[in-house]
């Protein structure tokens, strides 16, 4: 892990607390008996929009270090999406519907995400797990739950054969409806492991 | 019927028949450029070239409207890919990547040739470092998937660098894959056809292929639209505009003119050959304009539909003034003629200042007016009279004459009405003085206002900059030319920086002249020299220097690559901006360079213009393309001007030579009056004044000199012949009541052939209408209220 310690430790303390409080102001405890793909996806698709932190760390065969990222992240459901990166260098991603923009060096490039395949599979495993869209995952990916309520992986394997050639795996990891990490996976070795932290929560 | 009777009416059917022959050859034509003036400058020449034939007037912009996105999307997709197969189109592009692989390939290939960050300090250790260090930062972005690969062949970002000079461009946004408009109701496409577009035959076919497209791929998507829009397919809606309006209302006032002949003459055969010379007018001129141009406009067609009122005159004057009996015409002709002909001729004067104008499109109005008048009075004179049955009769109208008469006596009292309205109407043009001439070449545009907003909408989705503000570059081969547009793209460049524009293109950045290549080629190191350089270079990053192999072997490969041609362009989007910014004209080369103004401002054209002469780069031209047509067409209007008052001088002239100045003056006074009456008339309704507006102003004089002739004392004083002594001598103070009837029928035919006009939803025949009709009712009213009366 990424963070200290003891802010690990008084975190995941306020978060046992708001569990506990969630789930008493919850109508009865059948909530985690029926706990599942569903469960998880209707739970996320009822969050309209939030803000979060991000750290992320590339590894890539041909550097010798990893390289690490930052920045905030913007969702507005369902498929709007920013990521706003302030270190090592400061850029921003914007995607909304099929446009892709992304504004760097005071350059701006729009892209349609039908073009760039690459970029689409990942944008599309977030924003449908986000929007909780369980169809439109299932249309490009296997899917695969792990864990519990408490702490879930959600696993997307491409279904075609070309994103299988780029993509071999993506890791969705949360609590509840609280996505905190993304790891991908690419097909040539390369990965990328992504946390988050909402900023906004309520 | 006498021997030089036959023979005049034989020479007349032969002159038809000729006239036939000539008009089924004769080519016709609806290109508005011929309202352009002839342009006296080179630079000028290549403008006006560029409006009628350029890229910009080869591009149709369609839209989709209705049905769902993604209707509108599979429609767009199953015509572009219909019409990418269809020969009459150059380019199809939806925003779907159909060249994007060539055009990567290409960039790519050739990015150390193209890339303007190629310099010799670009491969130094430190700059190498910075750019290494750069790209890692953004492998590390979310943008760093799509540049991963190429990082071994490119680490110094090249690539980058260009894909973003190409986007930098407003480009529409997608939707569903294709194009769309920014509030996403449209789906959008941009086509270039193979036809210029002047060649309007070939853009018809084109907006038929769109069509057929749309409604093949339609078939089960009920409500949606197609919209076309761009020079061509104005030309195309502007000819088949003036097309049906010309039928239309030449149709309409054949039947308003012939109905009120009818009504007057209460004869078949009266109205027939009142038509003779009408028609006979009108063939003759369509002859002139083919033979003198080559080609005869429809404006002219439409022109001529309004001239019908006018030639059929003559026939009136013939019908209505002669005695019944045999012999009547020939007192006719020796009593009215010799007034005629100087109506004619005044006529003529006038129109022959229309031959002088640097507009071919009034140079036809004015041939067709001469010819047509001429031809019209020639038929009247020597075959009407022939024609004419012995037993021909029409309807008496000495009563209405009569009447009329007593009413002209009267016509004096109106006399302060007249100059009171008179002086209003001066004060009206005073005060209007300095907006009377509408300076504005779209003027004279015959396309309609929502077309134009239509147009706007497109053009502001599709991102299309209007090309109105242009440096032109000539030069006498590509390569200087090519080298020309770099030198001023670096001074442009600053300006851009400077926030003085929002950017610009140039066909160099796709095409470097040769001289640029070699120099980016000289800058690329050898690749021991490089090798070296990179293994110092990335000293405390995190890659190795065995990474960048093929990094070196490309930068070897690109120092003997041949240097890029137009040639290789082919089959790339870069390859149509090349085409259009390019231009060979008679061993001639340009190049054009578009600018963008900043957002919500205009471009200083003194600055550039200063700018770019500090360059001191001969034949660099900034053209501010909208101020310079309308400067063209000012520069024009005034010429005009200035031919209308030669003629109004010629007709004075004329009249002097016949008449005694005094009696000019009171032929004149009233044809002046009626010219000031209608434009103030025509300034208080808001009406600016048009070049056509002046020609409606040169026909009132023309027509209304006919009134005023005919109602001028002077033509009854002397009896031409012994039979006519005595109405000479009871009319010696005034018309006759035939010859006042006939005037009136006259000038109701004109307005209702010029009437027609004003309904007309071509500004240029609208013009004409609204400018004769009220004109000559009012030199009629002027000429009777200013006679000079029996007791004066």
């Amino acid at each position: 892990m990424m963070t200290p310690p003891s802010h690990a430790l008084s975190r995941s303390l306020m978060q046992a607390a708001l569990v506990a409080l969630a789930l008493m102001l919850s109508s009865g405890g059948s909530h985690a008996a029926d706990w599942g793909l569903d469960q998880l996806m209707e739970d996320l698709a009822k969050i309209r929009s939030g803000r979060a932190r991000f750290t992320e760390e590339k590894t890539i065969a041909m550097l010798d270090a990893p390289v690490e990222s930052s920045g905030e992240l913007f969702y507005r459901a369902p498929d709007h999406l920013e990521r706003h990166t302030f270190e090592p260098k400061s850029e921003s991603m914007t995607v909304d519907g099929g446009d892709l923009l992304i504004v760097r060096d005071g350059q701006e490039y729009r892209l349609q995400l039908q073009g760039y395949p690459e970029l689409a599979a990942f944008i599309d495993s977030i924003r449908g797990t986000l929007a909780g869209d369980r169809q439109a995952l299932e249309h490009k990916y296997r899917l695969g739950l792990e864990g519990d309520a408490e702490n879930w992986v959600l696993q997307l394997l491409p279904v075609d054969e070309k994103m299988q050639a780029i993509v071999w795996r993506i890791r969705i990891g949360g609590v509840h409806d609280d996505v905190r990490s993304i790891e991908i996976t690419l097909a040539d070795g390369d990965s990328s492991l992504m946390r988050i932290e909402r900023l906004d929560k309520p | 019927m006498k021997r030089h009777g036959r023979f005049a009416i034989a020479l007349w059917l032969v002159s038809i028949l000729v006239c036939g022959i000539i008009i089924s050859r004769t080519q016709f034509t609806t290109d508005l450029s011929v309202f352009l003036p002839r342009s006296p400058t080179p630079e000028q020449q290549l403008l006006l070239e560029q409006v009628r034939d350029g890229l910009a007037s080869r591009l149709i912009l369609v839209g989709i409207e209705g049905a769902d996105a993604p209707t509108r999307s599979r429609l767009s997709k199953q015509i572009a890919q219909r019409l990418r197969a269809d020969p009459e189109f150059v380019s199809v592009n939806n925003g779907e990547p159909v060249n994007a692989e060539e055009d990567r390939d290409f960039l790519f290939s050739h990015r150390y040739l193209l890339s303007p960050n190629v310099i010799p300090e670009h491969f130094s250790v430190d700059s190498l470092h910075a750019a290494l260090s750069d790209s890692i930062d953004l492998l590390a972005s979310p943008a760093g998937l799509l540049v991963k690969a190429l990082l071994p062949r490119d680490p110094t970002g090249e690539m980058e660098r260009l894909i973003g000079q190409l986007s930098s461009g407003s480009r529409p946004r997608l939707a569903d894959g294709v194009w769309s408009s920014r509030d996403g109701a449209r789906a959008l496409l941009l086509m270039q056809t193979r036809a210029s577009g002047s060649d309007i035959d070939a853009q018809q076919r084109a907006m038929a292929a769109i069509r057929a497209a749309f409604d093949g791929a339609s078939g089960a998507s009920a409500g949606a639209i197609l919209l076309m829009t761009g020079p061509g397919v104005f030309s195309v809606t502007s000819r088949d505009t003036i097309k049906k309006q010309v039928s239309r209302l030449s149709f309409i006032s054949i039947v308003l003119i012939a109905t009120l002949l009818l009504l007057v003459y209460r004869s078949f055969t009266a109205l027939a050959l009142g038509f003779l010379p009408v028609v006979t007018g009108m063939l003759a001129g369509i002859v002139a304009v083919s033979m003198g141009f080559g080609v005869v406009h429809g404006i002219t067609l439409g022109f001529g539909t309004a001239l019908i009122g006018e030639s059929v005159d003559y026939s009136i004057y013939l019908f209505v003034q002669s005695e019944r009996g045999g012999t009547s015409q020939q007192v006719w002709i020796k009593r009215f003629w010799p007034t005629i002909r100087l109506g004619v001729l005044t006529s003529i004067f006038g129109f022959a200042s229309l031959l002088l104008s640097g507009f071919p499109g009034l140079a036809q109005l004015g041939l067709y007016a001469i010819s047509g008048l001429i031809a019209a009075a020639t038929v009247t004179r020597f075959v009407l009279p022939h024609l004419l049955p012995t037993s021909f009769r029409i309807h008496d109208l000495s009563t209405i004459g009569l009447t009329l008469g007593s009413l002209l006596r009267r016509a004096a009292a109106l006399r302060w009405g007249a100059v009171i309205v008179l002086a209003v109407a001066c004060a009206i043009l005073v005060q209007h003085r300095a907006i009377i001439w509408d300076h504005k070449i779209a003027s004279l545009s015959p396309v309609s206002q929502a077309d134009l907003k239509l147009d706007a909408d497109l053009r502001s989705d599709m991102g299309a900059p209007d090309v109105r503000y242009l440096v032109v570059v000539s030069g006498t081969d590509r390569e200087s030319v090519l080298r020309a547009a770099e030198q001023v793209s670096t001074v442009l460049q600053v300006q851009v920086e400077q926030g003085e524009l929002a950017g610009f293109e140039s066909p160099s950045r796709y095409l470097p002249s040769l001289a640029t290549q070699r120099a980016r080629q000289a800058s690329l190191p050898d690749s021991a020299q490089l090798e070296a350089d990179l293994a110092q270079a990335v000293q405390g990053l995190p890659v190795r220097a065995q990474l960048f192999a093929p990094f070196l072997a490309d930068v070897e490969a690109a120092r003997g690559q041949p240097l890029l041609q137009a040639a290789d362009l082919e089959r790339t989007s870069m390859a149509m901006a090349v085409d259009a910014l390019l231009i060979r004209q008679d061993g001639h080369w340009s190049v054009l360079l578009p600018l963008t103004a900043p957002a919500g401002g205009n471009i200083n054209a003194g600055h550039m213009r200063t700018v770019l002469t500090a360059t001191n780069l001969p034949n660099v031209l900034f053209v501010d393309m909208k101020a310079e047509s309308d400067q063209l067409y000012s520069g024009y209007l005034h010429e005009a001007i200035q031919l209308s008052l030669g003629g109004l001088v010629a007709i004075i002239g004329l009249l002097l030579v016949f008449r005694a100045p005094m009696s000019v003056l009171r032929i004149i006074a009233p044809l002046a009056a009626a010219v000031i009456t209608v434009t103030a008339g025509l300034a208080l309704f808001g009406q600016q004044l048009t070049i056509l507006h002046l020609v409606g102003l040169l026909l009132v004089a023309a027509v209304g000199s006919n009134y005023a002739l005919f109602l001028d004392r002077t033509n009854y004083a002397q009896p031409s012949s012994e039979e006519t002594m005595s109405e000479a001598k009871r009319l010696v103070h005034s018309p006759s009541p035939r010859t006042l009837a006939s005037m009136v029928f006259a000038s109701l035919t004109t307005v209702a052939g010029f009437g027609m006009l004003s309904f007309a939803n071509v500004s240029i025949l609208q013009a004409l209408g609204v400018t004769v009709a009220p004109g000559v009712v009012l030199a009629l009213l002027y000429s009777a209220i200013f006679a000079r009366q029996a007791d004066e």
